[in-house]
């Protein structure tokens, strides 16, 4: 049969409708809010600042830690018990992973940066939206970084490859899907994020890191936008 | 053989191309990438005949030598105090650097305690980032009274305005004593409704600092709050 | 806090005015907007000045406790979230969060704004459970009176999701709101020296003396009172702070 249209009308190359803004939460040094359909992501930045305890402080290079949380009641049905699970802790770290390239450590020894992600409304593509809103929050609170990235959930879904997955997507019962998150360096084109679920092959993974890349130049965009909307020198 | 390809004064996002062929030099706040000047964050772009360079419009305080601040005592030792200085970083203040001479057996909270905030020069940064305060300077002591706001570091120099002239205005305006740290932290004392004032047009600068224009529109907020006719001198 | 500066806050407050100009007893400006999440069965973001509050609703079908097997249960949690101050670290809750949310659910419960005999659907078996969980995104002060005020908006815009008897069907909500009788609205007034203050921006809460969170009914009867802070009150502070709160009350009212 095959998936011959996707749930919400979308072309299989689209992702869903996104709005970013930057420097939404004052108290953070910098912070972004990144909405990408219904998954809704802020992120809030804290540092360069000191580290406690002492002990893990590095005299040669700075801490990047992040922080994933979905709100409790963020889901469509049951509600997300609070608390710091497995599947939180691993996102927070390839986040980290996936922000680390562009930020130089070696800027703010012994000091970190806290990035907070929090998520009040889910519908599949979470650690994407956090990466995202996480890129422009860094760059919000004027952090050396020598670049952004952008991060997508690509899918397979039956036969087709698509683009931002949606939970309806994710959760397809008509055949076999694959959900591919990857994030992108956008000068580079290099991927700092690869994580994969479900069945794929090599020539699928190929083209799906192609689409991948396509999509985030357009995320890229309404990133940096969305700093600029928000420092904009008025003439 | 360079082309530039953004505009000049204009907000740059990290790892955005400024510029294109070897022509250009890379200054602070960018780097080279091959034939092309790159921006390492966000900012605002200076160009200078051939030397491009970015100026952070965000972001915390990044302590440097030379400049006044005003700190907080965070913690006595038996060598000195350390400081918030509003970075990562703390700052100590040693026995020798204080004001006046100390003795060696003397109770240092009877000079700066806990909570206090003084002004005090930063004169040396480590590339460990250790920094050093002195209040050996002109006009370094402790502040008493009055009330501390924080701002953007970065609007700072436009709080201060050319030669010090916004902020002698706004002093001159409200009969306030004003104390502008280079960390953006801001020392303000006088009477209730005044100090208001002073911090009303502070917030405006915040905001406004990048619409020219601004010292007419700052002068004819500061008359219309005080009830009084500004003079400015203007400062060439 | 050295002598001198606490001085200077309290020759502002003789005045009559607070730091941000603001009278002694004036609030900031307060937004309250309900339904912003899709997902929840009821929500609203709140904000009073730069203090911004989310609260959600969730609910689920349950047995109920022994003791009252006609009735269906209701819980308050908050997380003071390390993304809204700097101060706040990630973890479990810590009890600043923790008495945010009891002081909350207290004023709520005690009110009996909930009618929760209304929820029961199979007595000593099935009942709805009712969660609302507090999630501050900026905090510049005042979560308590925040919280109090995303909890009601969230749980005035509620509505049960569908349920045919054995599944609750969450991605269909029907018209129907959740059986609330009351609204106890709360007012916290803080004490500095010798004058009283409401609606704390995050440097006033730095310079408290004591607190007295109030929780009021319409008519004026007081469902929930929490002390705070590190020094003691008098009788006649009581009664003026609950005054206050009584006062103010029916201003924050207007807005649910």
């Amino acid at each position: 049969m095959g998936y011959t249209k996707r749930n919400d009308g979308r072309k299989f190359d689209e992702t869903r409708p996104i709005e970013a803004k930057a420097g939404i939460i004052k108290r953070a040094d910098g912070s972004a809010y990144f909405k990408m359909g219904k998954t809704v992501a802020y992120a809030a930045v804290y540092g360069p600042r000191e580290i406690h305890p002492k002990f893990l402080q590095n005299p040669t290079k700075g801490k990047l830690r992040c922080y994933y949380n979905m709100m409790p009641f963020s889901s469509v049905g049951d509600r997300v018990r609070p608390g710091a699970n497995r599947r939180a802790k691993e996102i927070a770290m390839v986040t980290e992973k996936a922000l680390l390239p562009v930020v130089d450590l070696g800027k703010f020894p012994n000091s970190v940066i806290d990035v907070f992600i929090e998520l009040p409304q889910t519908d599949a593509g979470t650690r994407c939206a956090g990466i995202c809103a996480a890129s422009i929050a860094l760059a919000d609170a004027g952090i050396l970084m020598n670049d952004m990235v952008a991060a997508v959930s690509i899918g397979r879904v039956d036969d087709k490859l698509v683009v931002d997955l949606d939970y309806s997507e994710e959760s397809y019962e008509g055949g076999t899907v694959a959900d591919i998150p990857i994030a992108v360096i956008s000068r580079t084109g290099e991927i700092s994020l690869l994580q994969m679920d479900g069945n794929l092959s090599r020539e699928d993974l190929k083209k799906a890191v192609e689409m991948a890349k396509k999509s985030c130049i357009k995320i890229d965009k309404i990133q940096r936008d969305a700093l600029k909307n928000k420092y904009e020198v008025k003439k | 053989m360079g082309k530039l390809l953004v505009e000049d004064k204009t907000i740059v996002t990290p790892g955005e191309e400024l510029a294109e062929g070897m022509d250009f030099l890379p200054a602070e706040g960018t780097f080279r990438d091959k034939d092309k000047i790159i921006s390492s964050g966000l900012g605002l772009v200076n160009v200078n005949g051939r030397v491009i360079k970015t100026i952070s419009v965000s972001g915390r305080y990044i302590p440097k030598s030379g400049d006044t601040i005003i700190a907080k005592v965070t913690n006595i030792l038996m060598s000195g105090w350390i400081l918030d200085i509003g970075s990562a970083y703390s700052a100590v203040l040693s026995v020798k650097e204080a004001k006046d001479f100390i003795r060696r057996d003397a109770d240092l909270t009877r000079y700066y305690n806990i909570g206090d905030y003084i002004i005090t020069d930063i004169i040396m940064v480590t590339s460990q980032r250790l920094v050093d305060a002195s209040m050996k300077g002109p006009g370094m002591r402790k502040l008493i009274g009055g009330r501390i706001i924080n701002v953007n570091c970065h609007k700072v120099p436009r709080i201060i305005g050319k030669k010090g002239s916004m902020v002698s205005m706004i002093k001159n305006a409200t009969d306030c004593s004003i104390i502008v740290g280079q960390n953006g932290v801001i020392w303000i004392n006088g009477s209730p409704e005044n100090e208001i004032i002073v911090v009303k047009t502070i917030k405006k600068i915040e905001q406004e600092a990048h619409i020219s224009g601004l010292t007419d529109r700052i002068k004819a907020f500061l008359e219309k709050e005080t009830n009084k006719k500004i003079n400015i001198e203007r400062v060439e | 806090m050295s002598i001198e500066q606490k001085d200077h806050i309290l020759g502002f407050l003789e005045k009559g005015i607070r730091f941000d100009g603001r009278k002694l007893d004036e609030y900031r400006p307060i937004t309250v907007e309900r339904g912003f999440s899709e997902n929840a069965e009821g929500s609203a973001r709140v904000t009073i000045g730069d203090t911004e509050v989310l609260a959600g609703v969730k609910m689920s079908i349950m047995e109920p406790y022994s003791d009252t097997p006609d009735e269906g249960t209701m819980m308050i949690n908050a997380e003071l979230l390390p993304l809204s101050n700097p101060d706040f670290e990630p973890g479990p809750p810590g009890i600043q969060s923790i008495e945010i949310a009891r002081v909350v659910d207290r004023g709520i419960r005690e009110s009996k704004a909930i009618d929760t005999k209304k929820l029961c659907l199979k007595k000593g078996e099935k009942v709805w459970s009712i969660t609302v969980d507090i999630c501050p995104i900026n905090d510049d002060g005042n979560l308590f009176d925040a919280s109090a005020l995303a909890v009601l908006a969230a749980l005035q815009d509620a509505k049960f999701p569908s349920y045919d008897g054995t599944v609750i069907d969450y991605k269909k909500k029907t018209k129907e709101s959740l059986p609330l009788k009351k609204l106890p609205v709360s007012c916290t007034v803080i004490k500095i020296g010798n004058h009283f203050i409401v609606d704390p921006t995050n440097e006033e809460e730095k310079k408290v003396d004591s607190r007295l969170t109030v929780e009021v009914e319409e008519n004026g009867t007081l469902c929930a009172l929490q002390k705070g802070g590190d020094k003691p009150l008098t009788a006649e502070d009581i009664d003026k702070m609950v005054g206050i709160g009584i006062e103010k009350s029916k201003e924050l009212k207007k807005f649910l």
